[in-house]
């Protein structure tokens, strides 16, 4: 009885972190397969434990090469997407303008758009002007569908900014340029910081849009996709497991700074 | 005072308009160097749109704004010598309290600012929390900040949008007297904007009180309250009982009213209404010039005094005072407060009283106005 | 600020400075500019080159030509309804999952985690840093023939009950419409999960203890309060969740088998393999009509319009 109602008040966080099991789970197997040993070329099947591929993460052919290419793609893309984006995000928050309907949609709409239909249209678009698929038709995608996700965030962090805190740098003898620099962008900053992380996570690992304009470009997402047929070489999983460990870590140690400057300040 | 104008603030026809609605209609105003001048209105009456026209802001649709001799009108904030105390105050959340009061001096070139900046901190006795961030301070604490900040640029005006009023009431008390003395102090032009009307009369040497974006009355404190001009001045500025009445003769210096049965005196010089025979007027008094006694004393009230009879509806006993309600045939539901010096134990709802006063206490107004303008607007206010 | 200046007010002095600034009255465009010339060039104008695409006909040797050949919709819904079908069940089974599984997390996030929240928030991201090729592989594992988990499934004899509606195909789940639902709902999971969040988190504690004081027991207070202010993030999620899925096409092809292939996967083979371009174009043009008719049909009935 007394189980019973303990059960039941605590229904929910059973719930709950049954899902999160179900989340984690794939990442479990991901870190566990890194230190298999397999048989065949595929690394689906528990064999012994070994350290090879992690002695030698580089092992496969033109694996760290589409690694290092996507992570370019990715730099480019956040520092476009988050330019233009902040731009667009500051235009609609704080003006008013002509066809400002028409311009949300146009925003509004790739979030709302089945990535196999912007990357089969953005290939037709390409193959029509005969422009050769590679490195920049990758960029360019990259750039388009990551603008959308980056004005979403920085525009909520515009619209919850206090317009006086500028109209005071301006009355303290800040001119536009130094309000610009000064308070506007410092206070935008979470903003556009989580906008930039946001593309840099979807460029990194985008995989449907650039599988159809990659042309014969590899990047590290068409890299596993290529494996899964021919065969899944260990490393994958040494580059997945330190991703997640190298996130993780990040994330604790600006944590702990924030904690520890908070403290030093009270 | 020295014979220095560059304090002046003259606003010359100036009005705001947004596409057809009309913020403020075209209005003139001086303020002189030096004074305390308190803007007075409810929510939406222009008096923040008239401070960020000065402040630079806005621009003003017609008119001029000049400084002194200077014409400033065109003049971008960051280029006019006036500062501003934001409402809720606006300190940079990113910026520690230091930097905050530092940021004019920056942004005009002074390199070594610490000295300046701790003298101002101390002034406001925040000399201990200058590298706190705002968000860490009390409410008290970010206004003095916000004073600071706008002070140590030494600015020819100061303005302050409601600076108080995300302040309790005992704070806001504190804030007002030490907000006199700063500028007292520092002998700058101060012009305040404010929906409070007992701030207004406790800090301001010039009070303009403005509704519909326009300036209604312009005075000292003790005349507008006094001697208002309009019933909007009248019910805004503290409690009017406002009699209709017929002009019976108006003899000399003073007018004879019919109200009711009854018959009432006022000066002629009080009164800002015509004043031909048989024409009506508003007669005002005050709750608190009313004396109030009972029906059966009333041979022992002096003559020559304004009287009007009546039955006790409420009574409220405050400590320092008792407010009535009186019904008469006159006027429903007049106010009056008696002070509690000798309380007579019949003056209970139910008794039949008589209400005297000084005619020189009584003001005449305008019937043509809404009688009740100005009421309903403090009662929001002061929800 | 924002406020764009009428004409300049007339001068009553003889002013010594420049004329009345006219306060940004390009700056919005020029900001717009660039971003929105970019989103016109490659989202835009693309869908035009698409639909001109599908009434095309002719061939790769030779050339496509426009010839309004409208049979070629007709042709490819009549060849590919079954992957359309598919899709949207698919896709709705795995936003139905992910709501059900999602909403307890982020209950638990949101009111019940106290110092654990910002942890679990990490753990509920941090996958996303691991591609998410790399973890879908991982389910091949999970599932994977004879292990565990489908062990355990068939000693409970949920296999039966699966096999027999259709889901799964004898001891096997991999190569299954549950293999590729399972897959679906945990790709899409977290963009559930996030906005149920955002929402829960912003509902005021004190109403749960305020419907409780007005005799809401704990289900009638979720049932009466809660659920019904976390609408948003529910609209949200579930539109969040069921886009993606409904145009995806890895799952089915990692998890499933040719019976599992969805709308995603036949465009994919048609542009990239098949290279039938005006076919391609035209199952593209229909899923993008079909999600924006639904998607607009969904917004307004749930009353939530200004979502972005």
């Amino acid at each position: 009885m007394a189980f019973v109602r303990w059960f039941r008040r605590h229904l929910v966080v059973i719930a709950g972190l049954l899902t999160l099991g179900y989340l984690l789970l794939p990442n479990v197997i991901v870190t566990v397969f890194s230190f298999n040993k397999p048989k065949g070329r595929f690394n689906y099947q528990w064999q012994r434990f070994s350290v090879d591929a992690w002695k030698d993460p580089c092992g496969v052919a033109d694996m760290c090469g589409s690694l290092s290419l996507s992570l370019q793609i990715a730099v480019w893309a956040t520092l476009g997407a988050t330019l233009l984006g902040t731009m667009i995000a500051f235009a609609l928050v704080r003006y008013r303008f002509r066809a400002r309907g028409a311009v949300s949609s146009l925003i509004f709409l790739p979030m709302a758009m089945p990535e196999v239909v912007m990357a089969a249209s953005l290939l037709t678009l390409f193959l029509n002007m005969g422009a050769p698929l590679g490195f920049w038709t990758i960029l360019i995608a990259h750039i388009m569908f990551c603008l959308s996700f980056v004005v979403t965030a920085v525009k909520a962090r515009v619209m919850s900014m206090d317009p006086r805190l500028e109209q005071a740098a301006q009355d303290l003898y800040a001119g536009p340029v130094q309000t610009f620099l000064r308070v506007t962008l410092p206070l935008a900053a979470p903003g556009i910081a989580a906008g930039a992380l946001l593309a840099f996570a979807l460029s990194f690992d985008d995989f449907i849009i650039t599988n159809f304009n990659a042309g014969s470009t590899v990047t590290f997402p068409m890299f596993v996709w290529g494996s899964a047929q021919r065969g899944t070489p260990v490393q994958i999983n040494v580059i997945g497991t330190a991703m997640f460990c190298l996130a993780v870590l990040l994330v604790l140690v600006s944590m702990a700074i924030g904690t520890r400057r908070n403290r030093r300040k009270a | 005072m020295t014979t220095d104008n560059s304090g002046d603030v003259r606003l010359a026809g100036i009005s705001k308009t947004y596409g057809s609605f009309s913020a403020v209609h075209p209005l003139d105003l001086t303020v002189p160097q030096g004074s305390f001048f308190a803007l007075l209105g409810a929510s939406g009456c222009g008096k923040t749109t008239t401070l960020r026209m000065i402040a630079g802001l806005e621009e003003p649709s017609t008119g001029t704004v000049h400084l002194g001799e200077q014409d400033v009108t065109h003049l971008p904030p960051y280029k006019r010598p006036v500062n501003t105390v934001f409402q809720s105050y606006a300190l940079f959340p990113h910026l520690d309290i230091f930097e905050n009061v530092a940021f004019g001096l920056r942004r005009r070139g002074i390199k070594s600012v610490k000295k300046q900046v701790e003298e101002m901190l101390d002034l406001v006795q925040l000399g201990e929390q200058a590298r706190k961030k705002p968000h860490q301070l009390s409410g008290g604490q970010q206004q003095r900040v916000a004073v600071a900040r706008a002070l140590i640029n030494h600015p020819k005006v100061l303005l302050l949008d409601e600076p108080l009023g995300a302040l309790d009431l005992k704070l806001r008390r504190q804030m007002q007297l030490e907000l006199k003395r700063i500028q007292t102090e520092v002998g700058i032009t101060f012009v305040h904007v404010t929906h409070d009307q007992e701030e207004a009369m406790t800090m301001a040497d010039t009070v303009a009180v403005m509704n519909g974006g326009r300036v209604e009355q312009l005075g000292a404190p003790t005349d507008l309250y006094e001697n208002p001009q309009t019933t909007f001045v009248a019910n805004f500025l503290g409690t009017s009982n406002l009699i209709k009445a017929e002009v019976d003769s108006g003899s000399g210096d003073e007018i004879v009213l019919k109200a009711g049965d009854g018959k009432l005196t006022l000066p002629k010089a009080r009164c800002s209404a015509p004043t031909t025979a048989g024409g009506t007027v508003l007669v005002g008094i005050r709750p608190e010039k009313i004396s109030l006694t009972h029906a059966d004393d009333a041979g022992e009230i002096p003559a020559g005094r304004n009287r009007v009879s009546g039955t006790i509806a409420e009574a409220s006993f405050i400590g320092v005072s008792t407010q009535y309600v009186v019904d008469s045939a006159v006027c429903p539901a007049l106010a009056v407060y008696v002070q509690n010096v000798d309380r007579d134990p019949r003056l209970v709802p139910g008794a039949d009283v008589v209400l005297h006063w000084s005619p020189a206490h009584t003001f005449g107004l305008d019937a043509a106005q809404d009688i009740d303008a100005g009421i309903e607007t403090v009662e929001e206010e002061a929800a | 600020m924002a406020v764009v200046t009428e004409a300049p007010p007339p001068l009553t002095s003889t002013s010594p400075d420049k004329p009345p600034r006219r306060r940004g009255r390009w700056t919005p465009y020029w900001l717009l500019l660039p971003g929105i010339l970019w989103l016109v060039v490659f989202f835009a104008l693309p869908m035009i080159y698409q639909a001109s695409t599908s009434v095309q006909t002719g061939s790769l040797e030779e050339g496509y030509k426009v010839t309004w050949h409208f049979a070629t919709y007709w042709d490819a819904l009549s060849e590919y309804w079954p992957q359309f079908l598919r899709s949207v069940l698919y896709a709705a089974a795995a936003t139905v999952l992910c709501l059900l599984l999602g909403y307890p997390l982020a209950y638990l996030i949101a009111f019940r985690a106290g110092r654990w929240r910002n942890l679990i928030m990490i753990l509920v991201i941090a996958p996303f840093f691991t591609s998410f090729l790399i973890r879908t592989l991982a389910w091949k594992t999970i599932l994977a023939d004879g292990g565990p988990v489908v062990a355990t499934l068939n000693a409970l004899h949920v296999l039966d009950v699966t096999s027999w509606l259709g889901w799964t195909s004898g001891d096997r789940v991999l190569a299954t419409p549950l293999a590729v639902v399972c897959g679906l709902t945990y790709n899409f999971l977290p963009f559930m999960i996030l906005p149920l969040y955002t929402s829960l988190e912003r509902i005021d504690g004190r109403l749960h203890e305020a419907a409780g004081d007005l005799y809401a027991r704990p289900f009638t207070t979720f049932r009466k309060v809660t659920f019904p202010l976390s609408t948003p993030g529910v609209v949200s999620g579930t539109l969040l969740t069921f886009i993606p899925a409904a145009g995806d096409y890895v799952n089915a092809d990692l998890l499933g088998s040719t019976d599992t292939r969805m709308v995603g996967n036949v465009i994919q083979t048609q542009f990239l393999r098949v290279l039938d371009y005006p076919t391609a174009a035209a199952l593209s043009f229909i899923l993008m009509a079909a999600i924006l008719f639904m998607v607009t049909f969904y917004i307004r009935r749930s009353g939530t319009e200004d979502l972005v």
